[in-house]
């Protein structure tokens, strides 16, 4: 064979090199690297949809994480606050008191509700705590930011009547305001075209209505503004522009005349046009800024969407996990070592293996079932505390950990414990000294999967009651909680728009949570990791 | 480590049993219907920051299984109001009876259920007799009982546009959809299908869509999609009327003036009931009945009203009011 190589000259006929060797050959290079691309084009197809899914997340949560805040000058004085009873003061006086302050022109039981309603309702409660743990301090007039309520926040976020334009207009020949109505005349026509095309309602002698149907037409003069609600053509080819007052036009005040058109009909928004008007002069007074939403990250929940926090459902997902964590480490890494170093392998043994394999497939709603039937039921322990929360997701994290604990043990070299039992180690101080400490990584690994798929669960919940709407952050294992992912269930459902921003921003923080105790774990087997 | 581990699991094991017998409760628990679920919760938000009581911890378990939880007797860990979107059954009340409960029942508002689609489309109008139609299995042509041969609203009539039947809506668990099939469906079942007992059911071609529980889903769904309509309570309109619309149901537009009036057919009252018996034992019950009761809760320009729940009449408000508080309890 070496001989008829030596000149180099290939065998024409070699059953390798041959045409049709060649055509297998290339068939089978070419199955590779259809492979190759099939697979790279997966992990492309699946980092693309992970891209899609985080930046959607991350790109709908960004409003939630800032918040606008109203700073008022808040009247703290002897007799509005008694230091000595700071519970019993009447806190929403002195907030709408404030707010009124602000627009001294307002009038009417109407309107004084409206500019009480730029402020969240859950102001007073946090004015009373600040003054309680003494970052305020009772006396005198005070300015003090405090959150705005959701529907203001979102328009200074540009979420909600985000759909107006501004034009200059020329300024009007006259104005006149009589009482809440203004009267302004200008000279030239376009007003009504523009009204025309907004849906107007068209009455008689050419005159034009802009009912609550109609987009919102307001004219911006003179340091004020007026809402226009009625148009007609004057007798020599100009327009007399009707309509109520929104804020106070002052004669002598200059600059351009402007006309703000709102495509939304006044009545479809939540916020009405006199709210708008009210909210830019604020932020045209500097009173509005945006701030890091502290209440966000650190309040309980609350159904006001601008007082919602995360903290309260943090915390308690803490405290489950750490039952969880307590209850099913221990138990599942001593059930594998038992399982996998000493017991007997008989049919009884061989069964309880059979049942933990089945048990990691069983729904997690079963382990609620059995939550309810045997701690809350027969224990008696109370609903909706983390402990119950952390027994029944350790139930149900056991046997992850249980098969990966095994699998690491099994995976460690039988000389390691030959090794030791040689040198005249017992068997338990071959187990604890050398097969374990060598498993760790992957039993590790294990639990941290197990612990993640805990973190996410709802399901076994909803039936031991963690599946509620609780305000207090807990303060023990046995205090009322709830859970992240239960936390971003419930404001899923809520109907106000800002809980949208809400529920991505959780959706973020857990997923924060995740990683963080995923970290630990990476920590912790990187620490064991040994290399033989 | 083990070691420690161990024994820290053995102290939870052992702490887990101590607690058993917790000390008495001092937290109002409330369980029951998700439609309520909103309007409770705020209650419960406002009652806590008075400061006097602890915030009461509000489930949201439906109406069904929020009744067996509060009728399976008395004691501290048995719930003290339960919320429901229709009255107990009479099965129910005789489970409250025979474990010793007695139930005081809050009517609190109403609550429209609307057909929606969004502002890019046309409002429609439509009677009860057409969204049967539309959304029934089998329908009654030409007086023969077939399967829902319509395709398109144009189908059913002329007036209607001519795109096809896309509505989505609850699944069969959720109390919005018993509602649905009790107000527009039953009451719109020719007697036809009546005999053979359909008038229940709807189709399952795929014109109308399960679109789960969440309400907020369907919101979403209905932007993106002009040609669909959407079942949803009326809360959800209301907070979201700059983008949907309420179709007219037989010539009513779902407003809150229509649905307070009982002028709009397709609304539900809703309900709170409280366990007589726990006054007393539970601190803050008669308050935070009290609470939902003002007419800074309930009244029409109180919060609740903002939340989306439809106020009862002044008189009707001021009668359960006073049975309320009066704490007449139900069959007593």
């Amino acid at each position: 064979m070496t001989d008829t190589l030596a000149g180099g000259a290939k065998p024409q006929n070699n059953q390798h090199t041959n045409e049709q060797a060649r055509g297998r050959l290339r068939k089978r290079y070419a199955a590779e690297s259809r492979f190759k691309w099939l697979g790279a084009g997966a992990v492309l197809l699946s980092a693309f949809f992970l891209l899609l899914l985080l930046s959607t997340i991350v790109f709908k949560a960004f409003p939630a994480f800032r918040a606008n805040e109203l700073t008022l000058p808040l009247n703290l004085s002897a007799e509005h606050v008694n230091p000595d009873n700071l519970t019993g003061n009447n806190y929403d006086t002195i907030i709408s008191d404030a707010l009124l302050s602000l627009f001294p022109q307002v009038e009417g039981r109407q309107e004084r509700r409206q500019v009480r309603g730029l402020i969240s309702s859950g102001a007073p409660t946090l004015l009373r705590q600040a003054l309680q743990n003494g970052s305020l301090t009772p006396g005198g007039t005070v300015e003090y930011a405090l959150p705005m309520d959701d529907f203001a926040d979102l328009y200074l976020k540009g979420l909600l009547a985000a759909d107006s334009a501004e034009t200059v207009l020329a300024t009007p020949q006259s104005v006149a305001v009589e009482g809440n109505e203004a009267e302004l005349r200008f000279s030239d026509d376009s007003l009504l075209d523009a009204a025309r095309e907004a849906g107007a309602l068209e009455e008689d002698g050419g005159a034009l209505r802009l009912t609550t149907g109609a987009a919102s037409f307001i004219i911006y003069l003179g340091g004020g503004a007026v809402k226009i609600t009625d148009l007609a053509p004057d007798a020599d080819a100009g327009v007399v522009a009707r309509g109520p007052v929104l804020a106070s036009v002052s004669a002598d005040a200059a600059g351009p005349v402007r006309l703000r058109v709102i495509a939304t009909p006044e009545g479809q928004r939540k916020i009405s046009d006199r709210e708008i008007v009210w909210v830019d002069q604020l932020k045209a007074d500097g009173r509005t800024a945006s701030a890091w939403n502290t209440q966000f990250f650190f309040g309980g929940a609350s159904r006001e969407a601008e007082m919602a926090g995360i903290w309260g459902a943090v915390v308690g997902s803490a405290l489950t996990m750490l039952v969880t964590l307590a209850l099913s480490f221990p138990i599942g890494v001593a059930a594998a070592i038992y399982l996998e170093e000493f017991a007997p392998k008989n049919r009884l043994t061989g069964f309880i293996e059979v049942n933990i394999n089945n048990l990691a497939a069983v729904p997690s709603i079963v382990f609620g079932l059995l939550g309810l039937a045997v701690f809350l039921n027969w224990f008696n322990l109370p609903r909706s505390a983390p402990l119950v929360g952390g027994m029944v997701l350790a139930l149900m994290t056991l046997p992850t950990i249980i098969i990966a604990s095994r699998a690491a043990l099994r995976a460690v070299p039988p000389s390691i414990r030959e090794a030791a039992l040689g040198v005249g180690a017992s068997k338990i101080q071959t187990v604890f000294h050398h097969v374990l400490p060598l498993a760790m990584p992957g039993i590790l690994t294990g639990t941290i999967i197990g612990m993640a798929q805990a973190l996410g669960e709802t399901a076994p919940l909803l039936m031991i009651g963690m599946v509620a709407f609780i305000v207090d952050i807990p303060g023990g294992f046995t205090s009322p909680a709830t859970v992240l992912p239960v936390q971003i269930f419930m404001w899923a459902d809520f109907p106000e728009p800002a809980f949208q921003q809400k529920t991505s921003a959780a959706i973020l923080i857990l997923l924060g949570f995740l990683i963080l105790m995923n970290a630990v774990a990476v920590v912790l087997r990187k620490r064991f990791e040994r290399r033989w | 480590m083990n070691k420690f581990l161990l024994t820290a699991s053995a102290a939870t094991i052992a702490l887990a049993g101590a607690v058993g017998t917790a000390a008495a409760r001092d937290q109002i628990r409330v369980v029951g219907s998700s439609t309520v679920f909103p309007f409770t919760t705020a209650v419960a938000e406002r009652f806590g920051q008075s400061g006097e009581f602890q915030t009461p911890v509000v489930e949201s378990t439906g109406t069904g299984g929020g009744m067996k939880l509060f009728c399976a007797g008395v004691g501290e860990s048995h719930p003290d109001f339960t919320n429901a979107s229709r009255p107990i059954k009479d099965s129910e009340l005789e489970t409250c009876k025979a474990n010793g409960v007695t139930p005081v029942e809050i009517k609190v508002g109403f609550d429209g259920i609307v057909i929606s689609n969004s502002k890019a489309a046309k409002q429609i109008d439509l009677t009860k007799e057409q969204i049967f139609a539309a959304l029934a299995k089998n329908v009654e042509v030409d007086g023969k009982v077939v399967a829902n041969p319509y395709t398109n609203w144009s189908d059913i009539d002329e007036s209607l546009p001519n795109t096809k039947i896309e509505v989505l809506g609850p699944p069969p668990t959720s109390g919005t959809r018993d509602a649905f099939v009790e107000l527009v469906m039953e009451e719109a079942c020719p007697e036809a299908i009546e005999a053979a007992d359909g008038c229940t059911e709807i189709r399952e071609d795929g014109a109308y869509v399960e679109a789960g529980e969440n309400d907020n889903l369907i919101v979403q769904k209905l932007e993106a999609n002009a040609d669909a309509f959407g079942i949803f309570g009326f809360s959800f309109l209301d907070q979201n009327a700059d983008k949907l619309q309420g179709s007219t149901i037989g010539g009513v537009a779902p407003t809150f003036e229509a649905i307070a009036a009982g002028e709009y057919g397709v609304s539900r009252s809703l309900f709170v009931y409280a366990k007589k018996e726990h006054v007393g034992a539970i601190p803050g019950m008669e308050e935070f009945i009290k609470e939902y009761t003002t007419d800074t809760a309930w009244g029409p320009e109180g919060y609740l009203a903002d939340k989306g729940l439809i106020p009862l009449p002044d008189d009707a408000r001021a009668k359960q009011a006073e049975d309320a508080q009066a704490l007449k309890g139900m069959g007593s």
